[in-house]
């Protein structure tokens, strides 16, 4: 079965990467986007899809400064680790180390 | 005192962590397939460099690697590990240290002399040191931004896990508190990003990372 695991930066973690495609796109004209995050994407075929989030947790992701999400194909549901903590405007500009 | 030093592929530093090392003991290179640690290796060293390409995340994968089991056992049982840089990051992805390694605020690979302060000098390897002691040790990397949640902070702060700070205004990388090496509860572990090895000869400026290596050579206190 072929998935998708998403993986991005947890919330409250700075993301220079994504911080500097803000900063791009207005420059060229793309008003209106905020809250940008850049992550990466795992694509897999995979037998037994039930043990993906443990593939996650070993390997494909640091579950300490990212989250993952694994896309199942129509008809199985999707997994999200810790599916509340992300919300809109999550980024924290005041957390320590920023600026630097 | 003899150092093993790991090798994986990608190392690059672990040539001069070994002649760094043989300034107060002697050392050895350890293959990353070996299985065992000899039994005449007092301490390990897990180098800079970029172990399987650091890909998919730095020290992802060598955190597998069948000497790093080995590695575990070792450290678990007291004994003496130190990561510098790439080995920094592949002790935090093995869970020996706590935190992870970011990638640096500027997202440039950074290479300069940075100042230190000893925070700690509770460890295997700062014994050496006077509480407060400068230290000026270059760094060299991408991935350097030290991160931990804040209550895993609070917790390395009260039992003295956070071993040294960039100097005020030497942070390179954006790393929380300024953290530049950490330790284990039992400070037996230690990671950090500055190279002390590239800090042991005069010709280079300093040697202020000589006082890493002979700290594990110093009688540990009754």
């Amino acid at each position: 079965m072929r998935a998708r695991v998403l993986i991005r930066p947890k919330a409250g973690i700075l993301d220079p990467q994504g911080q500097t495609v803000e900063r791009a796109l207005p420059a060229l004209g793309f008003d209106g986007v905020t809250n940008v995050h850049v992550g990466r994407l795992v694509e897999l075929d995979v037998e037994d899809p039930s043990r993906l989030p443990e593939m996650c947790e070993a390997l494909l992701a640091n579950p300490l400064i990212e989250d993952y999400e694994i896309e199942s194909p129509a008809g199985h549901p999707a997994t999200q680790s810790e599916p509340n903590s992300r919300h809109p405007g999550d980024r924290d500009r005041s957390a320590p180390g920023v600026g630097q | 005192m003899k150092f093993g030093v790991l090798r994986f592929p990608g190392s690059c530093d672990e040539r001069d962590a070994a002649l760094a090392a043989a300034k107060v003991g002697e050392s050895e290179i350890l293959w990353h397939q070996d299985r065992e640690i000899p039994g005449d290796v007092d301490a390990i060293i897990v180098p800079g460099g970029f172990s399987y390409g650091d890909y998919l995340r730095v020290g992802a994968i060598a955190r597998f690697s069948p000497i790093m089991a080995a590695v575990e056992r070792f450290a678990r049982t007291g004994g003496p590990v130190l990561g510098i840089c790439n080995g920094f990051q592949v002790l935090c992805e093995a869970g020996l240290l706590p935190g992870a390694l970011l990638p640096n605020t500027s997202l440039r690979f950074l290479c300069r002399q940075v100042e230190l302060d000893v925070v700690s000098t509770e460890t295997a390897w700062t014994r050496a040191c006077d509480p407060g002691e400068r230290l000026s040790v270059p760094v060299k990397h991408t991935t350097g931004r030290y991160y931990a949640p804040e209550p895993v902070l609070e917790e390395m702060e009260a039992h003295g896990q956070i071993v040294l700070r960039y100097a005020s205004g030497y942070n390179p990388n954006g790393s929380v508190a300024d953290i530049a090496g950490v330790a284990n509860a039992a400070g037996n572990v230690v990671g950090l990003m500055p190279h002390p090895e590239h800090a042991v000869d005069p010709l280079t400026g300093s040697v202020d990372g000589l006082k890493l290596f002979a700290s594990v050579a110093v009688p540990v206190p009754a």
